[in-house]
Parts: structure tokens; sequence; C-alpha cells
């Protein structure tokens, strides 16, 4: 019964951070300092998880085509294998990939950075001086997630069906033009929006989340390894309802 | 002497029912040192947090004069990302508009201050303890501070160290003036820098005495305070 109180505290705290940060953004855009913290942050979003995100989604592109294509096969459709699999990534797969590799990567380091901020007294240090953690360390590392994710996601759904691509052609006997051509005929501008739309939202969730959990740790050194894995698994959480919300709206 | 800068009364606060300052009043004087003693685990920090705002009592009252605080970590609380010099300039950035110039100047007058010009361009991770406090107080200071509160200044260092701050807190106090508050249990540091030092135990004041007063008091805790400070019963 005791996480019922726990969760709508956590809840009103993450809203909190959120309302606080998001009157930052103007400030962490315009301004000069803030803003090369943004292009860090964007930089570690961004370009950090591209070695992870590349494997992830490359791997997910090769055995949702294997999959699918085994199944279609069956049918003699393998014609649509290459629009099954670009739809796939590109309504769901695509935003659900980036969602996780960075709330894995990159929310679970933000936790783990607030978190020893805060037990290392660092964030209360910065109230003293007058500068709010909100605009200092939340905006820039949540902006930076929710402009990043997009990027990210995009790059998810090309090296997704470059990955079903290969398995289509080498083992499904589906040639790799006709896969390609397959995947663009089906794809519709609207699919493209939902899942960029997505994984935007995914971002600021998983910015959110971490942020929240880090400046919410307390108890040490156990506190910080609790808050990463509760932001890393609350994130998770977020993505799948939020992902299925968002997907009951607009299918 | 004479205006209160940080006033208590009647000040409580609990954790998970544990009263851990229990109806504590006292006031701090512009331009003194006030010397928070006790043993660990008595509230002396909890006390400082509620001096500078960073908590707030279950009951009665704290009362800050409008007036510019600093505040030393015992950890010097530094960004491990910054050098030590962008460590110290970074209220100056943050929260004033001052040209880069002026920042420069403040920032290399602080590290003098504290004597650690060598170590401006080191981070955190690269300087002893004593050092990342030192760059702490720095850091208190380049906002020209009227009121610093020090918790556990010498706590972790050895005695040539703790000499080194001691003489930072009275130097500060006499040469700008600073009101210092601080919390220790370093019998030597209170003895050396402090107007008035008050002994803390159970969340209670026991005693608030200048330094000499203290010393030759025949109060019980003040007296086994001062023993086991000096190593008797051992």
């Amino acid at each position: 019964m005791r996480f019922v109180p726990s969760f709508i505290s956590s809840m009103g705290f993450a809203g909190l951070i959120l309302a606080r940060s998001v009157q930052y953004f103007p400030y962490v855009l315009v301004f000069s300092r803030p803003r090369a913290d943004l292009f860090r942050q964007l930089y570690a979003t961004g370009i950090r998880t591209l070695p992870v995100v590349t494997v992830v989604s490359l791997f997910m592109g090769m055995i949702l085509s294997l999959q699918v294509g085994l199944e279609l096969a069956r049918f003699n459709q393998e014609l649509y294998l290459g629009a099954a699999v670009m739809l796939t990534l590109l309504r769901e797969m695509g935003a659900f990939c980036c969602g996780i590799c960075l709330a894995a990567c990159v929310g679970s380091a933000i936790a783990a950075e607030l978190g020893t901020m805060k037990v290392n007294d660092e964030i209360d240090a910065l109230k003293i001086m007058g500068i709010p953690p909100e605009r200092f360390l939340a905006a820039p590392r949540i902006l930076a997630l929710v402009l990043m994710a997009p990027v990210v996601a995009f790059y998810c759904c090309i090296m997704g069906t470059l990955g079903g691509g290969i398995v289509g052609a080498t083992q499904l006997n589906v040639d790799f033009q006709q896969f390609m051509s397959g995947a663009l005929w089906m794809a519709e501008s609207k699919d493209l929006f939902v899942g960029i739309g997505k994984s935007a939202l995914f971002g600021l969730l998983i910015g959110v989340i971490s942020v929240s959990e880090g400046l919410g740790t307390n108890l040490g050194a156990i506190g910080v390894g609790k808050s990463t894995q509760r932001a890393v698994i609350v994130s998770f959480l977020a993505i799948l309802i939020s992902g299925y919300m968002v997907s009951r709206v607009f299918y | 002497m004479g205006e209160k800068v940080i006033e208590f009364d009647s000040v409580t606060k609990s954790f998970g029912g544990k009263k851990v300052l229990d109806a504590l009043t006292f006031d701090v004087k512009r331009g003194e040192v006030f010397v928070i003693l006790g043993p660990s685990g008595t509230g002396k920090s909890v006390t400082l947090k509620h001096a500078i705002g960073l908590m707030e009592p279950d009951s009665g009252e704290v009362r800050r004069a409008d007036v510019r605080f600093g505040y030393l970590f015992q950890s010097g609380a530094l960004l491990a990302w910054k050098s030590v010099w962008e460590n110290v300039a970074l209220p100056l950035e943050e929260t004033m508009r001052l040209d880069a110039k002026e920042v420069a100047r403040r920032v290399d007058n602080a590290l003098a201050a504290v004597g650690l010009t060598d170590a401006a361009d080191k981070y955190p991770s690269e300087i002893s303890g004593g050092m990342q406090k030192r760059a702490g107080l720095a850091r208190a200071i380049v906002r020209e501070a009227e009121v610093i509160l020090y918790d556990e200044p010498t706590s972790g260092l050895d005695p040539v160290t703790s000499v080194h701050i001691s003489k930072l807190i009275s130097d500060l106090n006499k040469k700008r003036n600073v009101t210092s508050v601080v919390v220790t249990h370093d019998m030597v540091l209170a003895a050396k820098t402090a107007s008035r030092i008050m002994l803390v135990k159970d969340g209670k004041a026991v005693v608030c005495l200048p330094p000499e007063e203290f010393l030759k008091s025949d109060i019980p805790e003040v007296r086994s305070f001062i023993a086991a400070s000096k190593g008797e019963g051992i």
C-alpha cells in the first residue's frame, strides 16, 4: 500500500521538474553559455549513443524481416516484406528502439550523474549560489533528449530497414531493390510524423523521469543505484504505455 | 557587533520520529565567528542547513538578515566536470551580469586569497580534500558573501591543512569582516577562531560562551567534551 502515495509523490515531483524546466527552455536556446551546455548534451544524447543504437536497430530490422518474411513466404507474398518492415519501424519500432536505447544509455547516466551530485551536496551548493538546478542541469538535458530523440529514431528506421533488406536479400530471396521500393511504396508521411512525434514524447518522458529520479536521490551511494535503476524501469514503462496510447489515437 | 544576521527561535526538527533539533534558540551577530561544537549526530549540520534555508523547521522560526550568504560544504561540493577556476567563476557567471574581465579579476583574487592560484586549471578529482575545501571557500567569497557558514571545515584534514583553513576563516573575519558560523568538533579550531562557542547536545544548546569562558566552564557536558577532545580517557 506504500506504493500508491510514493507513486503519486514521484509523479508530482516529476511534474514539478517538468514545469520548472520547460520555462527555462528559451533561456537555454537563447544564451550562449547554456546553449554550449545544450550542445554537449546533444552530443552525449546523439553521437555517443550511435554505436548502441546502430547495433540494436540493425538487428531489430533483421529479426523483424526474418520473422515477417518467413510468414509472408508461406503465402508467396515476399513482395510486401519491405513495406511490412518499413511500416513497423516508422510507426512503432523505430521510436521504441530509440526510446529504450536512450533510456538505457542516456537516462541512466543522467540519473546517476544528478544523483551523485545530490548526495555530494552539489545540488544544494547550486541552490545556495542562487542557480536553479532546473535551469542549470535539468533544462539542457531534457531539451537535448526532446530534440535528439526524433533524429535517433529516424536513424533507427534507416538502420532497421537496412538490416531488414540484408536479411531479405541473403535469406529470403527478396531482391534488395525490390525490398526498398516496397518499403518506400507503402510508407506515408503520416507514419513518419507520428513516429517522429512519438520519439520526441519518449525523449521528454525519459528526460523528466531521469532528472527527477536523479534530483530526488537520497541515502548515499545506495540511493544513486536505486535512482538509476528506477529511472530506467520507469522510463521503459512510460515508453511502452505512452507508445500504445499514441498509436491508439492515430491508428 | 550588534545586528543579528541569523536568529533561531525554538527551532524543532525531527526525522523519522527522532528529534534532531529540540527547541534550539540562539542568534549570530554581524562580524562574529560563531562556532557550534558538539559530538557527531547532534544536529550541527542540520542547524546549518536551517540557517541557510535548505531545510525548514517543523516548528519555531529561523530569521535571516537580508545579506549575501556563502556556504562551505564538508566535501567542498565542487562540480566534477568544471576546473577549480570554472567552479569559482560559476556563481558570478550564472547569477551576475559581469564582463569577462571582471569575472576573471574576482576569481583570481578569490583563488589568491585561499592560496589556490597554481591549482586553478585542475579538476576537483586532481586536487586533495583540503584544496577542494579551499576551492569551495573561494567560491563562497567570490560573491563577496557577508556571512559564510562552514560545515566541518577541518574534518578529514591533516593538522597543517586544518591550521591553514582555521587561519583563512580568521583572516576573512578580520580583514573582510565576514561573519562566520562554523560547525565543527575541532576544539582547536573553535578556541583559535571563535567569538562565541555554542555546545549542542541532542539538538539542544547546552551553553553559549566566549572561548575563554567556555574553556573554563564547569558544566559537565563542556568538561567532558573538552576532555574527550584532548584524548583523555583513552
